[in-house]
């Protein structure tokens, strides 16, 4: 019964149907690689042993009266941004020390009805601000390619437990490249849907208009299988859109050819600093899809450039509001002090890290009087446009191919001190979530000193079935997804 | 918009925020907070009068719900949550009208 | 030189609604501190907010009823600030585009009819209620996130009265239009009064000072009267206004500076992402329209016109929605409407005035009252009984059949009986017989009261009269 951490959702799957495992084999196995492996990634913040095994216990019992559902009975594990019915929701923040969530995020209930384990919670940059999760206030994680090296953010956890197989898949959240990021960095498979496809009521917000929850898993058919069970309207979130959900699953077959397929090639995604190792992955990897039978046609993208500064903008102005309500009075961190007032500065610096003060500042600055006009106002104009050349583009192609980042995982530190480079690397994944369609990270590689490289699969409004299905067939037809990091 | 950053006060902005700084965390935000407003800058380049702004990439309409009374938390938990807490209220410094 | 004011109003109306605003929690008044509470109105994390209907159709509704347009797009922002009654620090509100646009109503001051303007109406939410203790501060959250209005007259008024009157307007259609119950010391209708002073002759206005949050209407007028003052004394002795927010101190009938200019809330509104714009279709505005109630004004008309009576009684009737709701009910049980308007006006008006009730909170229901009339009408009770019953029911509650059984208060018509006592009358007061035969027509009043007495003030007064004069002048 060994190995059954290295095992897919699909393959896991089948076991299950098939009797020849348990969901409580599954959740063991998986506990014991978790063991053996978070004290070097630090993937997880926590692990609920005894309650997963509960789930595990629970959903094979359900199997046994009849249930059937392509996720029950296998381990996730969550993004700590996501509410949790009795569980804490940190955030990797101090300021929400204490807090215990009264209630199940949208997703979280999804998963409990679909069957799946909840494993624990993960690590992330702080309120998801930051693309290594080194701005993260209650753990330290690993990228388990070269434990050295950043597994990207902000869902650094998320990635980082599906590639050293402590979670058969994770949720992360996406808000200009929180789970593309750090998937390309890992080697894994990170979804960004829709915005509006899946729910984010119980998702601590960062970003209303940007925020998206998202599967990150082994393969793309097991994002699509996760992600199906994501997906749905949800009257508690307004900006959930009513479109229906297609069989994601099923739809990604043994067929991998891609003829008829027209794929968008955007010359401004090939930025100068790019890694060359990154960029000979890429056009490998569009290579590879043209001999699957994909016509390439070049597209142009041209305010993509703009990406970072509207998103830096309006961003940041979003969660200068959505984090005030991080304050001490109704939960969480408090230092007392004379009036509200006081107690509010007190706590809000001490509960905040560096990275998240500095973005309230900035989104507190750029929504202040006499400055909305020139920054905000424009930024959201200019975001504007962002959103038309991707309208643009997708009337000549299906999807469109790109890197999903400059250069594969760098060293810790390497960036802290530098908060605009930082940022900067973010070029690649932030257009597509101001424009609001979705996008798909796959291994496409990896370079010289062994880090994995992701080909990033960008769709239009609701095109998650297009995405998936190149991004499977390239995965199927490549060798990059068995790879697995020396632990 | 250029050259309004030059007077960005970062005090005064975290302020309004309801965040101290230290006198290290002021001088090293102000310069790192400078040169992402001068980033920001080339946004300048373009010529937006005649577009409209977007504030949700996909827009929908009339997100209602009905007028219907659901169910409510457990008190119980609303207060444990409170970091203080008097008679099922929560308890915070005196406020003084400001 | 002599001077003038102008005053606008910012009125926030809380909405009859089952829920709050932007989540299913009920409102309640006076429910136990924080147990109508959720994620979404306590500002945890991850909470959403999700627009009610009812608020929508009801602010919609309320702007019609004000003579507003109804903004064919509006849409929400968030409001910065940091304020323990908060829960998110930031208020949903609507800044530049709200649901209702303009409005204006007419409005009688001091007999003398005045047009006031609107600016706009927008829909928000409320903030929590904080109280005060020794040392600290309590924050209930019960009534955070119940759907608010803020109705914003232009500034248009030039007195307390002018402010006065037209509130009191805004009230009483805010309840007859089913929008608000508008109960004052329930918070459910505040004011911000925005206040300046200017040489009359002067185009533009003066610095303006804006007095927050007054729910009583005596203390606007104190506290406009005051500011009036304040200002005027200021500019006659060479002085200059101060833009600013005050505060009003009842005790001290006086207002005091709460917030300058310079220190001014930097709001930082920018549009809400977690709300999606409103767009009411055309079809909805049409049905919403149709289902306006009947105003005062028309009201008044009809009691005048169909029912005949006195524009003085209609005005009476009319003046607040509950009294004028009773009176139609009672009327769906009678068609005597003089009557059940004379038992309104004086005996209701006197009782619940003498025990400070409200008339929703009378015992005595608006079919007693019909009961009541109908017993007069058919002479089997005195007008005079009929008032007692009236009391009694008011006071204890019962149907009045009963109690006019019971208590043996049905007049007697019966002949036989009265021949009796007429009799008697005439037999031991051979005087006053003489008087009246002799051409005194008053002397029969004496007989009459002798007939009453006798029957304990159960007899028929008209019967009693008939039959005496029918004996004398035969
Ligand atoms: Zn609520």
């Amino acid at each position: 019964m060994a190995e059954l951490h290295k095992l897919t959702i699909t393959e896991l799957s089948e076991k299950l149907s098939a009797g020849e495992c348990t969901s409580v084999d599954i959740v063991t196995d998986i506990l014991s690689s978790i063991d053996a492996r978070d004290g070097a990634v630090g993937a997880y913040l926590t692990v609920d042993r005894d309650d997963a095994l509960d789930q595990a216990k629970m959903a094979d019992e359900a199997r046994t009266a009849g249930k059937a559902s392509p996720m029950l009975g296998i381990p996730v594990a969550i993004k700590d941004l996501l509410n949790v019915k009795g569980q804490p929701c940190t955030c990797s923040s101090k300021v929400l020390e204490g807090y215990t969530a009264p209630y199940d995020a949208t997703v979280i209930a999804k998963l409990r009805e679909a069957g799946a384990v909840l494993l624990g919670r993960v690590n992330m940059d702080e309120f998801a601000m930051g693309s290594s999760t080194e701005n993260a206030a209650l753990g330290k994680t690993s990228n388990p390619w070269n434990l050295d090296h950043v597994p990207g953010g902000s869902s650094g956890g998320s990635a980082a437990c599906v590639a050293a197989d402590e979670a058969i898949a994770s949720l992360g959240s996406d808000t200009g490249g929180s789970i593309r990021q750090p998937a390309a960095f890992c080697g894994s498979v990170g979804m960004k849907p829709t915005y509006g496809r899946v729910s984010r009521y119980g998702l601590t917000a960062f970003a209303s208009s940007l925020d998206q929850i998202g599967p990150i898993t082994k393969t793309v058919k097991d994002s699509a299988i996760l992600l199906e069970t994501l997906c749905g309207l949800d009257p508690m979130d307004s900006s959930s859109i009513d479109v229906e959900v297609p069989a994601l699953g099923e739809q990604l077959t043994d067929d991998t050819s891609l003829e008829g397929m027209k794929l968008g090639l955007p010359k401004e995604y090939f930025v100068e600093g790019m890694d060359p190792e990154v960029e000979k992955a890429v056009r490998d990897a569009v290579e590879h899809c043209k001999s699957l039978g994909a016509e390439i046609v070049d597209v142009s993208l041209p305010n993509a450039k703009y990406a970072i500064a509207v998103y830096y903008i309006i961003a940041t102005a979003e969660a200068s509001a959505n984090l005030a309500r991080f304050d001490g009075i109704r939960y969480g961190m408090r230092l007392d002090g004379k009036d509200p007032a006081e107690l509010y500065a007190k706590t809000r610096s001490a509960g905040f890290g560096q990275e998240v003060k500095r973005r309230i500042i900035l989104g507190t600055y750029v929504l202040s009087s006499g400055y909305y006009d020139a920054y905000y106002l424009k930024a959201q104009k200019v975001r504007t446009l962002i959103r038309s050349d991707f309208t643009e583009a997708f009337k000549t192609c299906d999807a469109i191919l790109s890197p999903v980042t400059p250069t594969a995982a760098y060293k810790k530190g390497e960036k802290t001190d530098d908060p605009l480079k930082m940022y900067l690397d973010d070029i690649l994944t932030t257009p597509v979530n101001l424009a609001g369609n979705c996008a798909l990270s796959v291994p496409c590689g990896f370079t010289s000193a062994g880090m994995p490289i992701g080909l990033q699969i960008i769709g239009d409004d609701f095109q998650e079935e297009t995405i998936l299905k190149v991004g499977h067939a390239y995965e199927q037809t490549t060798e990059w997804h068995k790879e697995r990091p020396s632990l | 918009m250029s050259k309004t950053h030059e007077g960005m006060d970062v005090g005064y902005v975290a302020k309004l925020a309801c965040i101290d700084l230290t006198e290290e965390e002021t001088t090293l935000f102000q310069g790192q907070l400078n040169q992402v407003l001068h980033y920001v800058e080339q946004l300048d380049e373009l010529d937006v009068s005649n577009v409209e702004s977007t504030a949700h990439a996909i827009p929908v309409f009339n997100v209602f719900r009905k007028d219907v009374v659901g169910t409510s938390l457990n008190h119980a938990d609303v207060m444990a949550n409170a970091p203080s807490s008097v008679n099922g209220e929560v308890r915070v410094p005196k406020i003084i009208d400001q | 030189m002599k001077y003038e004011a102008t005053i606008g109003l910012e009125t926030h109306v809380m909405q009859k609604t089952n829920s709050k605003m932007f989540c299913s929690c009920k409102y309640e008044y006076g429910a136990e501190p924080n147990t109508h509470v959720c994620p979404t109105c306590l500002g945890y994390p991850g909470a959403l907010p999700v627009m009610n209907e009812m608020a929508i159709e009801l602010c919609c509704k309320a702007g019609m009823l004000l003579g507003c347009e109804i903004n064919p797009y509006s849409k929400w922002d968030r409001k910065n600030y940091f304020y323990p009654d908060m829960a998110k620090n930031y208020q949903i509100t609507q800044a530049d585009e709200p649901l209702c646009i303009g409005g204006q109503v007419e409005v009688e001051v001091e007999g003398e009819m005045k047009t006031f303007t609107l600016e706009r109406i927008h829909q928000e939410e409320n903030a929590a209620k904080n109280t005060h203790v020794a040392g600290a501060s309590l924050v209930d959250y019960n009534r955070a996130g119940t759907a608010l209005m803020e109705i914003v007259s232009n500034p248009c008024m030039s007195s307390a009265e002018d402010a006065l009157a037209y509130m009191a307007y805004v009230k009483q259609i805010m309840q007859y239009g089913g929008i608000s119950n508008c109960d004052q010391e329930k918070g459910q209708m505040r004011s911000d009064v925005n206040i300046s002073v200017r040489p009359i002759g002067q185009k533009e206005l003066g610095e303006k000072v804006e007095i927050k949050n007054m729910n009583s209407f005596a203390f606007i007028k104190d506290a406009i009267e005051y500011e009036i003052d304040r200002q005027t004394t200021l500019l006659e002795s060479g002085g200059s206004v101060v833009q600013e927010t005050r505060g009003y101190d009842p005790d001290r009938g006086e207002t005091f500076t709460q917030r300058t200019k310079e220190n001014a809330h930097d709001y930082r509104y920018f549009p809400e992402p977690d709300l999606m714009p409103v767009q009411v279709p055309e079809e909805q505005l049409k049905q919403w329209r149709s289902e306006l109630p009947e105003l005062p004004a028309q009201r008044q008309v009809r009691y005048v016109e169909q029912l005949g009576l006195p524009e003085y009684d209609a005005g009476v009737l009319t003046a607040d929605m509950a009294t004028s709701d009773w009176f139609e009910q009672a009327m769906q049980h009678t068609k005597n409407a003089k009557a059940v308007s004379n038992f309104i006006m004086g005996e209701m008006m006197r009782l619940l005035s003498e025990q400070n009730v409200e008339i929703s909170e009378s015992k005595l229901t608006p079919e007693n009252l019909a009961e009541i009339i109908e017993l007069i009408d058919a002479k089997i009770i005195s007008t005079g009984a009929g008032k007692q019953v009236f009391e009694m029911i008011f006071n204890e509650g019962g149907e009045p059949k009963i109690i006019v059984e019971e208590k043996g208060m049905a007049q007697v018509s019966d002949d036989s009986a009265l021949e009796g006592w007429a009799d008697e009358a005439i037999a031991s007061n051979p005087q006053p017989v003489e008087e009246y035969k002799a051409g005194n027509p008053a002397s029969i009043n004496f007989l009459m009261g002798q007939v009453m007495k006798a029957s304990r003030g159960k007899a028929n007064p008209g019967a009693v009269m008939q039959m005496l004069k029918q004996k004398l002048d035969a």
